[in-house]
């Protein structure tokens, strides 16, 4: 199919309104991934992720241009927050690299989260298969400003950079749990201001405390000082594409990509049943009513939500119902 | 057949840095419950129209208060012409004579905002004109 083809040999008009059909749910776009997805699996992805405002679109901007200099094609997917309220968003991350902007070997496409909690957007994931379709040889993945619990990128790239500031003191003992867990690079962002040192030490020392196995990968710290000394900022901006370099060799070499592109499969499966079950079945209840006269039903006790979704489950999947699949 | 979300990027060309204006707009279209490329200061046409690609939006807004409007807002619309992307419509806003409207017109521009036009009159003239049906 035309569109396909485009994609395949790399058009961007093609490929971002690929995206934009997903974020919007138009229903020729999932049989369009369906034939993508013999495409797929090729890139290597990151994802980048810390809280607002620590340099996640900065250090993603240096990271493509030291990704250039290897020739490598770059897909990046920036995502910021939509507001509850309205809807709306701004989506801002490409003021920070705008000098990629006319590049060809790179395709900057922002996304909006859309009620997604974890950090990403619910197209997220069909978004990087369109890229890697695209054949991009990295994609960069940037998530929303995140607290603590917003993790949702493990189980799409293959290694994460968590990126810290200092001067958030105390925090990183309530971070144990969470976003720290799931970094395979640190960076140190604004290296230059006070208490980057004592961050790495406690960075380090947390490191430590994990327990070590042989061989294992134990993620490296790298501090990056301020803008206003770019040699400095480009040398150790290239020295965490080094470091992510690395771990994607570690995976390799370990056969951790293995189990990471599994992780990365079950949540394709998951989210695949969500959109191909859930959403229909939501959409069904609503566009007949349904589902505001169950809320009215639960809201005055009549029933019970849970009698509620088995007797829906039992209505829609033929086997006859969740309970049934559980006796097989 | 769902809704499509608006999508548009706000952006100044050239050698112009107030963006006051385009921010305010920029905040104005979130709250209308638009996706906003916001995309700052001193860009290129080219710059301009590779991104508003990229991005898919279906509308580019163009802010200008240096005078350089002539010569940079035709320059975007034939860039997006020259990449097939003539379905994105581009407006323009900022300090333009009445004079130069025909020629802006001609040259591409579906609308033009000058000082005065209120907030809400842009978000309806967006709404009216962009479809949100495939």
């Amino acid at each position: 199919m035309e569109t396909i083809k485009k994609i395949c040999e790399g058009n961007v008009r093609a490929a971002s309104r690929l995206i934009r059909d997903l974020e919007d749910k138009l229903p020729h776009a999932r049989p369009r991934l369906r034939q993508l997805f013999k495409h797929t699996g090729k890139s290597f992805i990151i994802g980048i992720t810390g809280s607002p405002g620590a340099g996640k679109s900065t250090l993603t901007d240096a990271l493509i241009a030291e990704l250039r200099k290897l020739s490598k094609t770059v897909g990046v997917l920036a995502v910021d927050p939509t507001s509850p309220f309205t809807g709306g968003a701004i989506l801002g991350d490409r003021v920070r690299m705008l000098r990629h902007a006319e590049d060809e070997g790179v395709f900057i496409r922002s996304l909006a989260t859309r009620g997604a909690l974890g950090g990403l957007s619910q197209a997220a994931g069909d978004a990087i298969h369109v890229m890697e379709a695209m054949g991009k040889d990295v994609i960069i993945v940037e998530t929303v400003g995140i607290g603590q619990q917003e993790i949702d990128i493990i189980n799409h790239a293959h290694s994460v950079i968590v990126v810290m500031v200092p001067g958030m003191g105390d925090e990183i003992q309530s971070m144990k749990a969470g976003i720290l867990e799931i970094a395979d690079v640190f960076a140190i962002n604004k290296a230059d201001r006070a208490g980057a040192k004592q961050l790495h030490t406690e960075l380090a020392s947390l490191l430590n405390s994990a327990p070590q196995s042989a061989g294992a990968w134990r993620p490296p710290i790298v501090m990056i000082e301020n803008l206003y000394e770019p040699l400095t900022f480009v040398e150790q901006t290239a020295e965490l594409a080094q470091k992510v370099a690395e771990h994607y060799a570690y995976l390799q070499e370990s056969g951790q990509l293995d189990k990471r592109t599994e992780r990365r499969a079950m949540m394709q499966i998951n989210d695949a049943l969500r959109a191909c079950i859930m959403e229909p079945v939501i959409d069904n209840l609503t566009a007949s009513g349904e589902l505001q006269y169950l809320a009215e039903k639960i809201k005055n006790r009549e029933i019970d939500p849970y009698s509620v979704a088995e007797e829906i489950s039992k209505r829609f999947l033929k086997s006859g119902g969740i309970n049934d699949i559980d006796k097989k | 057949m769902p809704d499509r979300k608006i999508r548009v990027m706000v952006a100044k060309p050239g050698l112009d840095g107030h963006d006051r204006g385009a921010r305010i707009l920029a905040r104005c279209f979130r709250d209308a419950g638009f996706e906003v490329i916001y995309t700052g200061c001193h860009q290129t046409p080219e710059q301009i129209a590779a991104a508003a690609i990229q991005e898919d939006v279906d509308l580019v807004g163009l802010s200008c208060l240096s005078g350089a409007h002539r010569l940079l807002f035709p320059r975007v619309v034939e860039l997006l012409r020259k990449k097939d992307a003539s379905d994105i419509t581009v407006i323009g806003g900022g300090i333009i004579p009445e004079a130069d409207f025909t020629m802006l017109y001609e040259a591409g521009i579906k609308a033009i905002f000058t000082p005065g036009a209120t907030l809400d009159s842009i978000v309806e003239w967006i709404r009216n004109n962009i479809k949100t049906h495939d």
